[in-house]
Protein backbone atom coordinates (compact mmCIF):
# COMPACT_ATOMS: atom_id res chain seq x y z
CA UNK A 1 0.00 0.00 0.00
CA UNK A 2 0.93 3.83 -0.78
CA UNK A 3 1.03 5.64 2.39
CA UNK A 4 0.72 8.92 1.92
CA UNK A 5 0.49 10.45 5.29
CA UNK A 6 2.27 8.68 8.05
CA UNK A 7 1.56 9.78 12.28
CA UNK A 8 4.08 8.10 14.37
CA UNK A 9 3.99 8.49 17.81
CA UNK A 10 2.00 11.92 17.60
CA UNK A 11 1.38 13.13 21.49
CA UNK A 12 0.32 17.10 21.77
CA UNK A 13 -0.34 19.66 25.15
CA UNK A 14 -2.25 22.17 25.57
CA UNK A 15 -0.63 23.34 28.84
CA UNK A 16 -0.73 20.50 31.44
CA UNK A 17 -3.32 18.69 29.43
CA UNK A 18 -1.88 15.88 26.72
CA UNK A 19 -4.77 16.67 24.36
CA UNK A 20 -3.31 13.84 21.87
CA UNK A 21 -1.12 11.02 23.23
CA UNK A 22 1.34 8.95 21.00
CA UNK A 23 -0.96 8.43 18.42
CA UNK A 24 -0.08 6.63 15.55
CA UNK A 25 -1.88 6.52 12.10
CA UNK A 26 -1.51 5.91 8.41
CA UNK A 27 -3.87 7.26 5.63
CA UNK A 28 -3.23 5.80 2.01
CA UNK A 29 -3.65 7.34 -0.96
CA UNK A 30 -7.20 7.21 -2.02
CA UNK A 31 -8.62 5.91 1.03
CA UNK A 32 -10.74 7.95 3.32
CA UNK A 33 -9.93 7.50 6.98
CA UNK A 34 -12.12 8.80 9.80
CA UNK A 35 -11.72 9.74 13.71
CA UNK A 36 -14.23 9.25 15.70
CA UNK A 37 -14.68 10.16 18.88
CA UNK A 38 -16.65 11.95 21.90
CA UNK A 39 -15.98 15.92 22.15
CA UNK A 40 -12.48 16.64 23.71
CA UNK A 41 -10.88 13.59 22.81
CA UNK A 42 -8.48 15.29 20.63
CA UNK A 43 -10.09 14.88 17.20
CA UNK A 44 -9.76 18.46 16.40
CA UNK A 45 -6.11 18.54 17.85
CA UNK A 46 -4.74 15.75 16.17
CA UNK A 47 -6.23 17.52 12.61
CA UNK A 48 -4.20 21.24 13.40
CA UNK A 49 -1.61 19.33 14.56
CA UNK A 50 -0.86 17.83 11.21
CA UNK A 51 -1.88 20.53 9.40
CA UNK A 52 0.78 22.75 11.77
CA UNK A 53 -1.35 25.05 13.61
CA UNK A 54 -0.43 23.63 16.96
CA UNK A 55 3.27 21.84 17.70
CA UNK A 56 3.62 18.27 18.37
CA UNK A 57 5.22 17.68 22.00
CA UNK A 58 6.69 14.25 20.27
CA UNK A 59 6.20 12.06 17.31
CA UNK A 60 6.60 12.74 13.31
CA UNK A 61 4.23 13.56 10.87
CA UNK A 62 5.44 12.71 6.96
CA UNK A 63 3.56 13.58 4.07
CA UNK A 64 4.81 10.66 1.64
CA UNK A 65 7.90 9.73 3.27
CA UNK A 66 8.97 13.44 3.82
CA UNK A 67 8.57 14.34 7.95
CA UNK A 68 7.23 17.63 7.88
CA UNK A 69 6.74 18.09 11.80
CA UNK A 70 8.78 21.12 11.61
CA UNK A 71 7.01 22.65 9.11
CA UNK A 72 4.89 25.43 9.67
CA UNK A 73 1.04 25.31 8.63
CA UNK A 74 1.78 27.29 5.61
CA UNK A 75 4.51 25.34 4.27
CA UNK A 76 2.72 22.36 4.93
CA UNK A 77 -0.13 23.44 2.78
CA UNK A 78 2.43 23.73 0.22
CA UNK A 79 3.72 20.44 0.77
CA UNK A 80 0.35 19.09 0.13
CA UNK A 81 -1.61 19.10 3.30
CA UNK A 82 -4.91 21.35 3.83
CA UNK A 83 -7.04 21.47 6.39
CA UNK A 84 -10.62 22.20 6.06
CA UNK A 85 -10.52 23.62 10.10
CA UNK A 86 -13.74 23.15 12.55
CA UNK A 87 -16.41 26.43 11.74
CA UNK A 88 -15.43 26.82 7.76
CA UNK A 89 -12.95 29.57 8.88
CA UNK A 90 -13.99 31.78 5.77
CA UNK A 91 -12.87 35.05 5.15
CA UNK A 92 -16.02 37.22 6.38
CA UNK A 93 -15.18 40.23 4.43
CA UNK A 94 -14.11 38.58 1.11
CA UNK A 95 -16.54 37.23 -1.58
CA UNK A 96 -17.09 33.82 -1.94
CA UNK A 97 -15.23 34.15 -5.53
CA UNK A 98 -12.33 35.92 -3.63
CA UNK A 99 -12.51 33.78 -0.88
CA UNK A 100 -12.02 30.67 -3.33
CA UNK A 101 -9.18 32.36 -5.18
CA UNK A 102 -7.40 32.58 -1.68
CA UNK A 103 -7.26 28.94 -2.27
CA UNK A 104 -5.48 29.39 -5.35
CA UNK A 105 -2.72 31.42 -3.60
CA UNK A 106 -0.36 28.57 -3.16
CA UNK A 107 -2.01 26.00 -5.47
CA UNK A 108 -0.19 22.74 -6.43
CA UNK A 109 -0.59 21.73 -10.38
CA UNK A 110 -3.35 19.08 -10.37
CA UNK A 111 -6.97 18.31 -11.54
CA UNK A 112 -8.59 21.13 -9.10
CA UNK A 113 -9.33 25.13 -10.82
CA UNK A 114 -12.75 26.94 -10.78
CA UNK A 115 -14.84 25.01 -13.06
CA UNK A 116 -14.14 21.58 -11.49
CA UNK A 117 -15.45 23.46 -8.38
CA UNK A 118 -18.10 24.61 -9.65
CA UNK A 119 -19.35 21.18 -11.44
CA UNK A 120 -19.19 20.07 -7.90
CA UNK A 121 -21.26 22.65 -6.32
CA UNK A 122 -23.27 23.65 -9.04
CA UNK A 123 -25.05 26.77 -7.16
CA UNK A 124 -21.81 28.64 -6.44
CA UNK A 125 -21.22 30.54 -9.51
CA UNK A 126 -24.25 32.58 -8.81
CA UNK A 127 -23.72 33.52 -5.58
CA UNK A 128 -19.44 34.03 -6.27
CA UNK A 129 -20.54 37.74 -6.06
CA UNK A 130 -21.64 37.52 -2.48
CA UNK A 131 -20.18 38.05 1.01
CA UNK A 132 -19.07 34.89 2.35
CA UNK A 133 -20.58 36.06 5.33
CA UNK A 134 -24.01 36.03 4.08
CA UNK A 135 -23.86 32.12 2.68
CA UNK A 136 -25.98 29.67 5.30
CA UNK A 137 -24.10 27.20 6.94
CA UNK A 138 -23.88 24.45 4.55
CA UNK A 139 -22.78 26.94 1.69
CA UNK A 140 -20.29 28.42 3.77
CA UNK A 141 -18.67 24.57 4.70
CA UNK A 142 -18.96 23.77 1.12
CA UNK A 143 -17.16 27.05 -0.02
CA UNK A 144 -14.32 25.90 2.65
CA UNK A 145 -14.09 22.36 0.73
CA UNK A 146 -13.86 24.16 -2.26
CA UNK A 147 -11.09 26.07 -0.68
CA UNK A 148 -8.93 23.70 0.45
CA UNK A 149 -9.58 21.57 -2.97
CA UNK A 150 -8.03 24.65 -5.04
CA UNK A 151 -4.93 24.08 -3.60
CA UNK A 152 -4.58 20.77 -4.81
CA UNK A 153 -3.76 18.76 -1.72
CA UNK A 154 -2.58 15.82 -1.70
CA UNK A 155 -4.36 15.04 1.60
CA UNK A 156 -7.37 16.59 2.88
CA UNK A 157 -8.45 16.80 6.04
CA UNK A 158 -11.73 17.80 6.92
CA UNK A 159 -12.61 18.95 10.64
CA UNK A 160 -16.51 18.25 11.70
CA UNK A 161 -17.84 19.07 8.69
CA UNK A 162 -20.98 17.90 9.64
CA UNK A 163 -21.46 20.14 12.72
CA UNK A 164 -24.27 22.69 12.65
CA UNK A 165 -25.54 21.37 9.25
CA UNK A 166 -28.84 19.77 8.79
CA UNK A 167 -29.08 16.47 7.72
CA UNK A 168 -29.37 17.07 4.34
CA UNK A 169 -27.28 19.15 4.08
CA UNK A 170 -24.58 16.94 5.37
CA UNK A 171 -25.47 14.46 2.87
CA UNK A 172 -25.03 16.81 0.23
CA UNK A 173 -21.38 17.37 1.41
CA UNK A 174 -20.44 13.84 1.89
CA UNK A 175 -21.66 12.78 -1.60
CA UNK A 176 -19.01 14.86 -2.90
CA UNK A 177 -16.06 12.62 -1.15
CA UNK A 178 -15.77 9.49 -3.51
CA UNK A 179 -15.32 12.13 -5.98
CA UNK A 180 -12.39 13.63 -4.18
CA UNK A 181 -10.16 10.66 -2.98
CA UNK A 182 -10.98 9.36 -6.95
CA UNK A 183 -8.59 12.13 -8.01
CA UNK A 184 -5.85 10.02 -5.88
CA UNK A 185 -6.32 12.65 -2.71
CA UNK A 186 -6.06 10.55 0.81
CA UNK A 187 -8.80 12.04 3.28
CA UNK A 188 -8.67 12.16 7.12
CA UNK A 189 -11.90 12.92 8.36
CA UNK A 190 -13.24 13.45 12.62
CA UNK A 191 -16.71 13.28 13.20
CA UNK A 192 -18.87 13.46 15.86
CA UNK A 193 -21.61 11.72 13.88
CA UNK A 194 -20.42 8.06 13.97
CA UNK A 195 -23.09 6.59 11.71
CA UNK A 196 -21.63 9.23 9.02
CA UNK A 197 -18.13 8.35 9.28
CA UNK A 198 -19.00 4.62 9.29
CA UNK A 199 -20.60 5.20 6.27
CA UNK A 200 -18.19 7.23 4.61
CA UNK A 201 -15.28 5.59 5.62
CA UNK A 202 -12.71 3.14 4.43
CA UNK A 203 -10.87 2.77 8.12
CA UNK A 204 -12.07 4.08 11.35
CA UNK A 205 -9.97 5.02 14.36
CA UNK A 206 -11.93 5.59 17.43
CA UNK A 207 -10.51 8.22 20.13
CA UNK A 208 -10.66 8.42 23.60
CA UNK A 209 -8.88 10.87 25.64
CA UNK A 210 -6.23 11.29 22.95
CA UNK A 211 -5.54 7.82 22.26
CA UNK A 212 -6.80 5.14 19.87
CA UNK A 213 -8.67 2.53 21.72
CA UNK A 214 -10.12 0.87 18.79
CA UNK A 215 -9.39 0.34 14.79
CA UNK A 216 -10.95 -1.59 11.73
CA UNK A 217 -13.08 -1.20 8.61
CA UNK A 218 -16.02 -0.11 9.76
CA UNK A 219 -17.89 -3.35 7.75
CA UNK A 220 -15.69 -5.66 10.96
CA UNK A 221 -16.63 -3.41 14.02
CA UNK A 222 -19.08 -4.27 15.89
CA UNK A 223 -21.74 -1.59 17.87
CA UNK A 224 -20.79 -2.65 21.15
CA UNK A 225 -17.40 -2.49 19.90
CA UNK A 226 -17.54 1.17 19.02
CA UNK A 227 -19.70 1.98 22.16
CA UNK A 228 -17.18 0.99 24.24
CA UNK A 229 -14.69 2.72 22.88
CA UNK A 230 -16.77 5.62 22.11
CA UNK A 231 -17.52 6.20 25.80
CA UNK A 232 -15.03 4.41 27.21
CA UNK A 233 -16.82 2.07 28.98
CA UNK A 234 -16.93 -1.63 29.46
CA UNK A 235 -20.10 -3.02 29.62
CA UNK A 236 -20.02 -6.85 30.36
CA UNK A 237 -22.31 -8.92 28.10
CA UNK A 238 -24.56 -10.53 30.72
CA UNK B 1 -13.90 84.21 -4.25
CA UNK B 2 -11.19 84.15 -1.52
CA UNK B 3 -13.04 81.63 -0.01
CA UNK B 4 -13.12 79.59 -2.93
CA UNK B 5 -9.37 79.60 -3.30
CA UNK B 6 -9.24 78.32 0.43
CA UNK B 7 -11.23 75.44 -0.05
CA UNK B 8 -9.01 75.17 -3.54
CA UNK B 9 -5.91 75.05 -1.62
CA UNK B 10 -7.28 72.87 1.16
CA UNK B 11 -7.98 69.88 -1.32
CA UNK B 12 -4.51 70.22 -2.59
CA UNK B 13 -3.20 69.67 1.02
CA UNK B 14 -5.96 67.35 1.71
CA UNK B 15 -4.62 65.05 -0.83
CA UNK B 16 -1.01 65.13 0.73
CA UNK B 17 -2.35 64.31 4.20
CA UNK B 18 -4.30 61.33 2.67
CA UNK B 19 -0.95 60.16 1.01
CA UNK B 20 0.52 60.33 4.67
CA UNK B 21 -2.46 58.45 6.22
CA UNK B 22 -3.29 55.93 3.93
CA UNK B 23 -0.25 53.72 5.41
CA UNK B 24 -1.41 54.76 8.81
CA UNK B 25 -4.89 53.06 7.48
CA UNK B 26 -3.06 49.93 6.32
CA UNK B 27 -1.10 49.23 9.37
CA UNK B 28 -4.31 49.36 11.17
CA UNK B 29 -7.12 47.88 9.14
CA UNK B 30 -4.11 44.61 8.27
CA UNK B 31 -2.84 44.15 11.64
CA UNK B 32 -4.49 46.34 14.20
CA UNK B 33 -1.14 48.27 15.07
CA UNK B 34 -1.62 51.88 15.45
CA UNK B 35 2.18 53.04 14.64
CA UNK B 36 2.83 55.58 16.53
CA UNK B 37 6.35 56.43 14.68
CA UNK B 38 4.42 56.73 11.50
CA UNK B 39 5.31 60.55 11.35
CA UNK B 40 8.85 60.24 13.04
CA UNK B 41 9.43 57.73 9.88
CA UNK B 42 8.26 60.02 7.59
CA UNK B 43 10.29 63.23 8.96
CA UNK B 44 13.34 60.89 8.72
CA UNK B 45 12.77 59.79 5.08
CA UNK B 46 12.97 63.57 4.68
CA UNK B 47 15.93 64.40 6.52
CA UNK B 48 17.73 61.48 4.78
CA UNK B 49 17.04 62.27 1.40
CA UNK B 50 17.87 65.67 2.46
CA UNK B 51 21.55 64.10 3.07
CA UNK B 52 21.41 62.55 -0.22
CA UNK B 53 20.44 65.61 -2.04
CA UNK B 54 23.00 67.40 -0.37
CA UNK B 55 25.61 65.07 -0.96
CA UNK B 56 24.96 64.15 -4.18
CA UNK B 57 23.35 67.26 -6.06
CA UNK B 58 20.50 65.13 -6.93
CA UNK B 59 17.06 66.17 -7.61
CA UNK B 60 14.23 65.94 -5.48
CA UNK B 61 12.68 63.37 -8.14
CA UNK B 62 15.87 61.02 -8.25
CA UNK B 63 15.93 61.46 -4.04
CA UNK B 64 12.06 59.79 -3.91
CA UNK B 65 13.03 57.59 -6.59
CA UNK B 66 15.74 56.13 -4.47
CA UNK B 67 14.39 56.97 -0.54
CA UNK B 68 10.93 55.49 -1.46
CA UNK B 69 11.63 51.67 -2.17
CA UNK B 70 14.41 51.72 0.35
CA UNK B 71 11.77 52.72 3.06
CA UNK B 72 9.80 50.07 1.67
CA UNK B 73 12.50 47.48 2.15
CA UNK B 74 13.01 49.24 5.93
CA UNK B 75 9.56 48.47 6.86
CA UNK B 76 9.41 45.13 5.64
CA UNK B 77 12.42 44.43 8.06
CA UNK B 78 10.80 46.74 11.09
CA UNK B 79 7.59 44.51 10.78
CA UNK B 80 9.49 41.02 10.56
CA UNK B 81 12.53 41.73 12.78
CA UNK B 82 10.14 43.86 15.80
CA UNK B 83 6.37 44.28 14.89
CA UNK B 84 5.15 40.58 14.22
CA UNK B 85 7.36 39.82 17.53
CA UNK B 86 5.23 42.60 19.34
CA UNK B 87 2.37 41.74 17.91
CA UNK B 88 2.20 38.28 19.80
CA UNK B 89 2.01 40.10 23.32
CA UNK B 90 -1.27 41.45 22.28
CA UNK B 91 -2.66 44.99 21.27
CA UNK B 92 0.14 47.04 23.94
CA UNK B 93 3.50 45.45 23.24
CA UNK B 94 3.35 47.53 19.36
CA UNK B 95 1.90 50.34 20.92
CA UNK B 96 4.80 50.80 23.21
CA UNK B 97 6.89 49.67 20.65
CA UNK B 98 6.50 52.16 18.01
CA UNK B 99 6.26 54.49 20.76
CA UNK B 100 9.86 53.84 21.83
CA UNK B 101 10.90 54.12 17.73
CA UNK B 102 9.06 57.34 17.75
CA UNK B 103 11.26 58.47 20.95
CA UNK B 104 14.61 56.92 19.37
CA UNK B 105 13.88 58.74 15.67
CA UNK B 106 13.40 62.51 17.27
CA UNK B 107 15.99 62.43 19.50
CA UNK B 108 18.71 60.65 16.66
CA UNK B 109 17.79 63.66 14.34
CA UNK B 110 17.69 66.31 17.18
CA UNK B 111 21.38 64.68 17.44
CA UNK B 112 22.54 64.09 13.74
CA UNK B 113 20.61 67.05 12.38
CA UNK B 114 20.26 70.00 15.17
CA UNK B 115 16.62 71.02 15.83
CA UNK B 116 16.45 73.23 13.13
CA UNK B 117 14.03 72.92 10.31
CA UNK B 118 15.02 72.19 6.98
CA UNK B 119 12.85 72.09 3.00
CA UNK B 120 13.49 70.16 0.44
CA UNK B 121 14.11 72.17 -2.84
CA UNK B 122 11.77 70.87 -5.50
CA UNK B 123 13.58 72.86 -8.17
CA UNK B 124 11.46 75.05 -10.67
CA UNK B 125 8.12 73.43 -10.43
CA UNK B 126 8.08 75.01 -6.97
CA UNK B 127 7.34 78.38 -7.75
CA UNK B 128 5.48 77.55 -11.01
CA UNK B 129 1.87 78.23 -11.17
CA UNK B 130 -1.34 78.12 -13.01
CA UNK B 131 -2.90 81.34 -12.80
CA UNK B 132 -6.56 80.92 -12.40
CA UNK B 133 -7.56 84.53 -11.55
CA UNK B 134 -6.59 87.21 -9.47
CA UNK B 135 -6.94 85.20 -6.28
CA UNK B 136 -6.93 81.66 -7.35
CA UNK B 137 -3.27 80.36 -8.48
CA UNK B 138 -2.57 76.18 -8.54
CA UNK B 139 1.07 75.44 -7.76
CA UNK B 140 2.56 73.09 -9.99
CA UNK B 141 3.82 71.35 -7.00
CA UNK B 142 0.25 70.83 -5.35
CA UNK B 143 -1.32 69.84 -8.27
CA UNK B 144 2.01 67.21 -8.63
CA UNK B 145 1.20 66.30 -4.37
CA UNK B 146 -2.15 65.55 -4.99
CA UNK B 147 -2.45 63.62 -8.78
CA UNK B 148 0.60 61.38 -6.72
CA UNK B 149 -1.78 61.36 -3.55
CA UNK B 150 -4.77 60.25 -5.82
CA UNK B 151 -2.27 57.59 -8.01
CA UNK B 152 -1.01 55.85 -4.60
CA UNK B 153 -4.01 55.94 -3.08
CA UNK B 154 -5.61 54.20 -6.15
CA UNK B 155 -2.84 52.18 -7.11
CA UNK B 156 -3.42 50.36 -3.23
CA UNK B 157 -6.96 50.70 -3.51
CA UNK B 158 -6.69 48.31 -6.86
CA UNK B 159 -4.06 46.42 -5.74
CA UNK B 160 -6.23 45.36 -2.42
CA UNK B 161 -9.06 44.36 -4.58
CA UNK B 162 -7.93 42.69 -7.33
CA UNK B 163 -3.77 41.75 -6.66
CA UNK B 164 -3.68 37.93 -5.81
CA UNK B 165 -1.36 39.40 -2.52
CA UNK B 166 -3.86 42.27 -2.06
CA UNK B 167 -6.27 39.27 -1.31
CA UNK B 168 -4.70 37.75 0.46
CA UNK B 169 -3.68 41.08 2.74
CA UNK B 170 -7.56 41.71 3.06
CA UNK B 171 -7.44 37.42 4.14
CA UNK B 172 -4.98 37.85 7.31
CA UNK B 173 -6.92 41.22 7.93
CA UNK B 174 -9.79 38.90 8.77
CA UNK B 175 -8.37 35.66 9.82
CA UNK B 176 -4.08 35.08 9.73
CA UNK B 177 -4.49 31.75 11.31
CA UNK B 178 -7.01 30.38 8.26
CA UNK B 179 -4.52 32.76 5.86
CA UNK B 180 -1.74 29.83 6.94
CA UNK B 181 -4.51 27.54 6.11
CA UNK B 182 -4.05 28.36 2.27
CA UNK B 183 -0.70 28.89 2.06
CA UNK B 184 -0.58 32.12 3.03
CA UNK B 185 2.65 33.13 5.74
CA UNK B 186 1.09 35.60 7.97
CA UNK B 187 4.53 37.29 8.84
CA UNK B 188 5.09 37.68 5.64
CA UNK B 189 2.12 39.35 4.72
CA UNK B 190 2.48 41.71 7.71
CA UNK B 191 5.80 42.74 6.23
CA UNK B 192 3.89 43.27 2.84
CA UNK B 193 1.60 45.61 4.36
CA UNK B 194 4.02 47.73 6.23
CA UNK B 195 6.24 47.84 3.24
CA UNK B 196 3.69 49.50 1.47
CA UNK B 197 3.19 51.83 4.62
CA UNK B 198 6.34 52.79 4.43
CA UNK B 199 7.00 53.37 0.79
CA UNK B 200 4.05 55.90 1.51
CA UNK B 201 4.94 57.68 4.06
CA UNK B 202 8.32 57.87 2.23
CA UNK B 203 6.98 59.82 -0.36
CA UNK B 204 4.86 61.60 2.03
CA UNK B 205 7.34 63.15 4.59
CA UNK B 206 9.43 64.38 1.22
CA UNK B 207 7.01 65.96 -0.21
CA UNK B 208 5.90 67.54 3.19
CA UNK B 209 9.47 68.93 2.98
CA UNK B 210 9.00 70.31 0.00
CA UNK B 211 5.94 72.00 0.45
CA UNK B 212 7.52 73.57 3.59
CA UNK B 213 9.00 71.88 5.81
CA UNK B 214 10.43 69.27 8.39
CA UNK B 215 12.13 70.07 11.97
CA UNK B 216 13.10 66.34 13.92
CA UNK B 217 10.33 67.33 16.37
CA UNK B 218 7.58 67.59 13.65
CA UNK B 219 6.46 63.59 13.12
CA UNK B 220 3.57 63.94 16.34
CA UNK B 221 2.13 66.65 14.68
CA UNK B 222 2.14 64.90 11.24
CA UNK B 223 0.93 61.80 13.05
CA UNK B 224 -2.24 63.50 14.19
CA UNK B 225 -2.70 65.20 11.15
CA UNK B 226 -2.61 61.52 9.76
CA UNK B 227 -5.59 59.86 12.46
CA UNK B 228 -7.89 62.91 11.71
CA UNK B 229 -7.65 62.30 8.07
CA UNK B 230 -8.06 58.43 8.56
CA UNK B 231 -11.15 58.11 11.70
CA UNK B 232 -12.38 61.79 9.33
CA UNK B 233 -12.52 59.50 6.54
CA UNK B 234 -13.74 56.17 7.92
CA UNK B 235 -11.36 53.38 9.13
CA UNK B 236 -10.33 50.93 6.78
CA UNK B 237 -11.46 52.57 3.71
CA UNK B 238 -8.40 54.22 1.31
CA UNK B 239 -11.38 56.49 -0.77
CA UNK B 240 -12.14 57.28 3.04
CA UNK B 241 -9.32 58.19 4.11
CA UNK B 242 -8.49 60.64 0.95
CA UNK B 243 -11.71 62.40 1.49
CA UNK B 244 -10.98 63.21 5.28
CA UNK B 245 -7.51 64.09 4.10
CA UNK B 246 -9.17 66.50 1.95
CA UNK B 247 -12.00 67.57 4.12
CA UNK B 248 -9.03 68.02 7.18
CA UNK B 249 -7.47 70.63 4.70
CA UNK B 250 -10.13 72.29 3.55
CA UNK B 251 -11.78 73.04 7.23
CA UNK B 252 -7.70 74.07 7.90
CA UNK B 253 -7.71 76.42 5.09
CA UNK B 254 -11.02 77.93 4.72
CA UNK B 255 -10.69 78.45 8.99
CA UNK B 256 -7.29 80.11 8.41
CA UNK B 257 -8.53 82.67 5.76
CA UNK B 258 -10.94 83.61 8.68
CA UNK B 259 -8.67 84.29 11.28
CA UNK B 260 -4.78 82.43 10.27
CA UNK B 261 -5.18 81.36 14.04
CA UNK B 262 -7.70 79.15 13.99
CA UNK B 263 -6.13 77.33 11.46
CA UNK B 264 -5.30 73.43 13.31
CA UNK B 265 -8.01 74.32 15.89
CA UNK B 266 -10.61 74.09 12.88
CA UNK B 267 -9.35 70.41 11.70
CA UNK B 268 -9.40 69.26 15.10
CA UNK B 269 -13.03 70.77 15.51
CA UNK B 270 -13.64 68.95 12.53
CA UNK B 271 -12.04 65.45 13.56
CA UNK B 272 -14.27 65.69 16.99
CA UNK B 273 -17.25 66.81 15.74
CA UNK B 274 -16.50 63.54 12.88
CA UNK B 275 -16.09 61.20 15.88
CA UNK B 276 -19.72 62.57 18.08
CA UNK B 277 -21.68 62.68 14.77
CA UNK B 278 -20.53 60.23 13.00
CA UNK B 279 -18.30 58.19 14.37
CA UNK B 280 -17.56 55.50 11.54
CA UNK B 281 -16.33 58.40 9.01
CA UNK B 282 -17.34 59.58 5.86
CA UNK B 283 -17.05 56.57 4.13
CA UNK B 284 -16.58 53.22 6.31
CA UNK B 285 -15.83 50.40 5.05
CA UNK B 286 -18.60 48.02 4.82
CA UNK B 287 -18.76 45.48 7.45
CA UNK B 288 -19.33 41.63 7.08
CA UNK B 289 -22.93 41.02 7.78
Amino acid sequence: MNALLEVENLSVRHGQLVAVSELSLVVNAGQVVAVIGANGAGKSTLLETIAGLLHAAQGRVVLDGTDVTRLPAHRRLRAGIALVPEGRRLFPSLTVRENLQTGQYRKRPGPWDLPAVYELFPWLPERSGQRASALSGGEQQAVALARALLGNPRVLLLDELSLGLAPVVIANVYRTLPRIVAQGTAVLLVEQDVNLALRSADHVHCLLEGRIRLSGAPAALTRDQIEAAYFGVLREAS
Amino acid sequence: MIWANAVIQGVLVGGLYALFACGLSLMFGVMRIVNLAHGDFAVLAAFLAYSVISATGMSLLWAAVLTVPVFAVFGYFVQRGMLNRAMTGGALPPLLATFGLSVLIQNSLLQGYTADSRALSPGSIGTESIRINSQTSLSYLSLLVLGSAVVVLGGLEIYLRRGRTGRMLRAASDDPRATSLVGGNPRHLYGIATALAFGTLALAGLLFAARSSVAPSSGPSELLFGFEAVVIGGLGSLWGTLLGGIALGIAQNVAGQANPADTLLAGHLLFLLVLILRPEGMLPRRRPA
